[in-house]
């Protein structure tokens, strides 16, 4: 897998290990000392020391260990000397054991540390949390990303974002948020939590190409959690509709315009993703425990499978839609099952659903764009018209916008013609 | 171990969670008091009740000749807290699912606020 944008710092590899080893250094230092934003510094302090140390004598054979232990070692420094230590101390002296130290030690040995991720990403997900707090405080603790980095993606200012950040880990000590995985009777919901949270933050990362990185960062999210969650098919489900939506995304635009699945280069697609995401696929489909992320890249699986628009089983992703919509009745399910169908019954049958549900998605911009192409395929120009320019009014991204526009002047030099 | 305060609230002109009819009214009862027997054998309940509507309410405030009084309560809104539990949970998670019961006892939205300090101040 290629990242287009996060080219960094190779030459020394700090950067790389930094991405990859961040959210798990972080993770096992908050269960050590369980406080978010000593784990935080004292990370970050072992990261500039690597810094300056592997350029010379090379990257040590584990470096995500490597970073704990000197994060670990310079915390329990900092906490002898400061006076955030000594109130720390008090705190922790309330426990019968007298020393600090040998009770840091017990909480080391305590659980695996792969658990100390898990742990995270449910503390980060947790729905006690506004969603907004949610997706900064899993891509600044798991993800690494610098507080101006998550600024950027959210179109926020600096110090706006790190209020944010500052308010999130407040809610987390003062409301009490656990760290720890749930409770089985918990599990579902929470989960549902993790991976809406995840899943919006791939989605934000479509919305332009300064936002890439959030998608690399969200599949590396998602893989890292089925890998830690082996057992749940929708942690499965959504890494599989991730990266079946990658790998179309060199194909997804062109001249900085939106081009539409059926428009597409099909050669331009990513073949390893595709082949991953079907592997995927059919292994949930062997368990089967379907849930709305399964389904959804079920549906991604089939349109990846055919090498032409015309090609397409359309049948089969009308039935997966009609699953999906059994176990998620959104107007937007809805509305994407209405498109499918018109390939099989027309625009015509489309257009009669579209309609149907049109009140409740007036907001919502490919609505009133796939409404247009229906009209428009019935010969009804004017209402096309009307329809993506009604779209075009509510689109918020360039790509999105020039896409539209494109189908306006279509429509122009279609009325001319006839 | 921490403390949690779970409170409802009423909105002006709509019920304030107790049913209307006889018949409901008992079912109602038998799943508070249901509750309630749940929450005090698990040493869950700390004090709990329910509050007469804010015309009932009197403010007092200080001034240079001395309190003043006014009838009614203290913020003029169309919600006011109904009722509420303090309950002893060892995190939020354990609250929450307290929470979620009152809820299904008595169908109304429940706020859920920890407790910073607890008990008297001593020096």
């Amino acid at each position: 897998m290629t990242a287009p944008v996060a080219a960094t710092g190779d030459a020394i590899g700090v950067d790389r290990v930094f991405r990859e080893a961040y959210g798990q250094a972080v993770a096992t230092l908050i269960r050590i000392f369980g406080d978010i934003t000593l784990a935080e510094d004292a990370v970050q302090e072992a990261f500039v020391v690597a810094s300056d140390r592997w350029p010379r004598s090379g990257i040590p054979p584990n470096p995500a260990g490597w970073i704990v232990t000197t994060a670990r070692n310079r915390a329990i420094d900092d906490l002898r000397r400061s006076a955030r230590g000594r109130q720390l101390h008090e705190e922790l002296g309330a426990v019968v054991d007298p020393s600090r130290e040998a009770r840091i030690e017990r909480r080391e040995v305590e659980g695996p540390v792969k658990d100390d991720q898990l742990r995270l990403i449910f503390t980060c997900c947790h729905p006690a949390l506004r969603t907004e707090h949610n997706v900064a405080l899993t891509l600044r603790l798991l993800g690494g990303l610098s507080v101006d980095e998550v600024a950027r993606s959210f179109l926020v200012s600096e110090p706006a974002m790190a209020k944010r950040l500052v308010r999130a880990k407040y809610k987390i000590k003062a409301a009490g948020i656990p760290y720890r995985v749930p409770e089985d009777a918990d599990l579902p919901e929470r989960l549902r939590s993790v991976l809406s949270v995840l899943y919006l933050i791939y989605n934000t990362g479509l919305e332009g190409p300064e936002r890439a990185s959030l998608r690399t960062e969200a599949i590396r999210l998602a893989r890292a959690l089925v890998e830690l969650m082996p057992d749940e098919p929708e942690a499965a489900g959504l890494l599989a509709l991730m990266l079946l939506s990658e790998s179309r995304a060199t194909a997804r635009t062109s001249d900085g315009s939106l081009v539409l699945l059926r428009d597409q280069d099909r050669t331009r697609w990513n073949r390893t993703m595709i082949q991953e995401g079907h592997a995927i696929v059919r292994a949930c489909i062997r368990r089967g425990r379907p849930g709305p992320f399964q389904l959804q890249a079920a549906i991604q699986a089939v349109h990846c499978s055919a090498d032409s628009l015309e090609a397409t089983d359309w049948a089969q992703i009308v039935a997966l839609y009609d699953h999906l919509f059994s176990v998620m009745p959104t107007p937007v399910v809805a509305l994407n099952r209405a498109i499918a169908a018109a390939e099989i019954e027309g625009p015509g049958a489309a257009l009669t659903a579209i309609d149907a549900i049109a009140a409740e998605l007036d907001n919502y911009h490919p609505m009133h764009a796939a409404r247009g192409t229906m009209l428009r395929r019935l010969g009804r120009g004017d209402a096309a018209r009307a329809a993506y320019e009604r779209a075009a009014s509510l689109a918020v991204t360039e790509a999105d916008q020039q896409f539209l526009a494109h189908l306006l002047d279509a429509l122009d030099e279609g009325g001319t013609e006839s | 171990m921490g403390q949690y305060l779970l409170s409802t609230y009423a909105v002006e002109g709509q019920g304030a969670g107790a049913p209307s009819t006889p018949e409901d009214m008992k079912t109602f009862m038998e799943r508070v008091v249901a509750l309630e027997d749940e929450m005090e054998a698990t040493g869950t309940f700390v004090f709990g009740g329910a509050l007469y509507g804010p015309d009932a309410a009197t403010v007092l405030r200080a001034s240079d000749s001395g309190p003043v009084m006014t009838d009614g309560p203290f913020v003029e809104a169309k919600e006011h807290i109904a009722g509420f539990y303090i309950i002893n949970a060892d995190d939020l998670d354990a609250a929450l699912v307290w929470a979620r019961k009152v809820v299904d006892a008595i169908s109304h939205p429940i706020e859920v606020r920890p407790f910073r300090a607890t008990g008297r101040l001593r020096a």
